[in-house]
């Protein structure tokens, strides 16, 4: 299982700030990512836009990562701190 | 060496965080920014909420200054960031060094600041008496991290 986390903009169009997303030996973040659309088609266009950033754990991470049970994803909107 | 980093609803005194930075004796320079909630061009700013991925924020911003420590030199690195509501002109981040000599404190800063504001996971929505909505991120904001990667940060430490 992966808790996958979503932020600001990202949070408010999907409706969810968290949600747990079985995962399989050797997952990529694309494949929890394509599991998670399975389950909310609506959400395809959102998690798929260009500019949305990944983290693995508190890190930036590329999509081609791979994710073991137990890890942390979030996706989020480019930041704006500061 | 010492890095300092908290990420906070509460206020933050500039006054306490410059003697704290200034007591190393070793150090000739003690550079401070401070970033401010601004007005909008239509000067209807209600509020100011910041959100942020509570773990990341902390990890990013503990990286960061220890980049900037190995990069520029420098002794000692404070950062504050608020997260929360914020009114019109309150206080929402706080970046200081303390260096041997100015030239590398004015980097360190610098280079603190072009990364968190591109890096670091904060959100600000902008609350109006009519609207309320996500702040976007500036292409701006971008190529002043990106100017430290590409070799022309000498523009500024020189």
């Amino acid at each position: 299982m992966v808790k996958v986390k979503f932020f600001a903009a990202l949070r408010e169009r999907l409706n969810c700030a968290e949600i747990d997303v079985e995962s399989q030996h050797n997952d990529t973040v694309v494949q929890i990512r394509e599991r998670l659309v399975a389950q909310y088609p609506a959400w395809q266009h959102e998690l798929l836009a260009n500019d949305v950033l990944c983290a693995k754990n508190f890190t930036f991470t590329d999509v081609t990562a791979t994710v073991q049970s137990g890890d942390e994803l979030a996706f989020f909107p480019p930041v704006t701190g500061g | 060496m010492s890095i300092n980093v908290r990420v906070q609803n509460a206020d933050f005194c500039q006054a306490e965080e410059y003697l704290k930075l200034s007591n190393a004796s070793n150090c000739g320079a003690v550079i401070t920014f401070t970033g401010l909630v601004r007005e909008l061009v239509d000067g209807d700013l209600q509020m100011l909420h910041l959100e942020h991925y509570a773990g990341m924020t902390e990890q990013v911003l503990e990286q960061l200054a220890q980049q900037a420590q190995q990069r520029f030199g420098v002794e000692q690195i404070t950062i504050i960031h608020r997260v929360g509501s914020l009114k019109l002109n309150e206080q929402i981040v706080f970046v200081g060094v303390a260096a041997g000599h100015r030239k590398a404190g004015f980097a360190a800063c610098m280079f603190v600041m072009d990364y968190l504001k591109t890096q670091a996971p904060f959100w600000k929505r902008e609350v109006t008496s009519t609207d309320s909505y996500w702040v976007a991120a500036k292409e701006s904001d971008r190529t002043a991290a990106t100017r430290w990667t590409e070799g022309t940060e000498n523009r500024v430490a020189s």
